[in-house]
């Protein structure tokens, strides 16, 4: 029994050390948000719009947003019980200020965790860095919402924001 | 021995039959099974309702998706877009052959999407003729 687990746990090492330097070179730069891996969270939550990386939202966010997915912004985005568990302990392990504070922090800077906001297009790092964006960009018929961070920044879905 | 054998051939004879009903034949049985109830004068699902379904401008549910296009797009076979811009891939079976395979993912979102287009629940008619329409094209 000993046999098999001694190459994976190597392996795991080997994967773990490489991610950490590949993660440290990217985050360097701060615009860079590991995107959703999980395959359920990405469909449950990637099918309307991109699946927003994890870490842009404290983990009280993600809480609140999962109890109230009946009313999501106007949509019903409901999911059965045992799926919302599993998408809610993703959010919340690789949120803004858990798993995912090294690429977070800076995004929710001067925000409050426990007021839970709901829209990353509201963190007030986020309104100072799209400041310079003019109203014609935001109305373009490609744009149409600020939520459609992909219109934009074309690697959204690799997890990169630079323009 | 021989009885097992023979067992496990029928078994597996079994289990090809039912694969080869597939999920959306099983969910379109299900639907027709229910329309019949509603309206014994049922006589099947027509692709020209469900094309008619699809196109057709209801603007019943939210103001920004008044018809099933507005997010499909209105050639089946061509992909569509959200309104927070996320692509959708083509409905049209033909031009998605993965679609339909999970009845829970279609329940779900004829659920969402009649809510959004017609301010209410899709009937079963109106599930099986628009499921007939997208597997015909
Ligand atoms: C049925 C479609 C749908 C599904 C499914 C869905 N959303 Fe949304 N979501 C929306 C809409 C619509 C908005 C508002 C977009 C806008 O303002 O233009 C939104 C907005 C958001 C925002 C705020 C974006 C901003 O403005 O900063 C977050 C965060 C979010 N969703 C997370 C999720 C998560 C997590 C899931 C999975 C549990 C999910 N969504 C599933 C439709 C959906
Ligand atoms: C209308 C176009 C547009 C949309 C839509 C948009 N952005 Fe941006 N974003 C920009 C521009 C322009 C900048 C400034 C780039 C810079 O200064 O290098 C920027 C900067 C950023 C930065 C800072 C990058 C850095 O250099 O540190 C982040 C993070 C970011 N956006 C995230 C998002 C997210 C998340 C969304 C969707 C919820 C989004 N953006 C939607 C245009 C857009
Ligand atoms: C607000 C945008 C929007 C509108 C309007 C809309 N849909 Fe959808 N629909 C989606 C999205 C997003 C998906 C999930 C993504 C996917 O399956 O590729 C989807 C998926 C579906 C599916 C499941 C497909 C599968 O593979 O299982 C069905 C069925 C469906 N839509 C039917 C309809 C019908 C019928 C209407 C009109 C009454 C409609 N939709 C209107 C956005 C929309």
């Amino acid at each position: 029994m000993t046999f098999p687990t001694r190459p994976l746990v190597l392996g795991l090492l080997a994967v773990g050390f490489s991610a950490l330097i590949f993660s440290r070179a990217q985050a360097g730069g701060g615009h860079y948000y590991p995107p959703v891996t999980d395959p359920v969270v990405k469909e449950e939550c990637g099918s309307c719009h991109l699946a927003f990386p994890a870490s842009m939202l404290p983990a009280a966010s993600w809480q609140r947003m999962m109890q109230e997915l009946d009313n999501h912004f106007g949509d019903n985005a409901s999911v059965d019980p045992a799926l919302a568990k599993k998408i809610t302990a993703y959010l919340v392990a690789n949120a803004g200020d858990t798993g995912g504070q090294a690429y977070g922090s800076k995004l929710l800077r001067g925000v409050t965790p426990a007021s839970a906001p709901q829209r990353i297009t509201s963190l007030p790092k986020w309104v100072r860095e799209h400041r310079e964006v003019p109203d014609w960009e935001w109305r373009h018929k490609d744009v149409r919402s600020k939520a459609n961070c992909t219109a934009c920044h074309a690697d959204a879905e690799l997890g990169h924001y630079e323009d | 021995m021989k009885l097992r054998l023979a067992l496990c051939c029928l078994a597996a004879l079994c289990h090809s039959l039912v694969a080869s009903a597939g999920p959306l034949e099983e969910q379109l049985t299900t639907y027709a099974a229910a329309a019949k109830i509603a309206n014994p004068a049922f006589a099947g699902f027509s692709a020209a309702r469900g094309e008619k379904l699809h196109t057709t401008r209801f603007a019943l549910g939210k103001p920004d998706t008044p018809a099933c296009t507005t997010c499909h797009g209105s050639d089946p076979r061509s992909s569509g877009n959200t309104l927070t811009g996320k692509r959708i891939e083509p409905v049209a079976l033909s031009a998605s052959p993965g679609r339909y395979a999970d009845p829970a993912k279609v329940e779900k979102w004829f659920k969402r999407n009649c809510n959004e287009v017609l301010g209410r629940a899709c009937s079963p008619l109106e599930k099986g003729d628009w499921l007939t329409f997208v597997s015909s094209r």
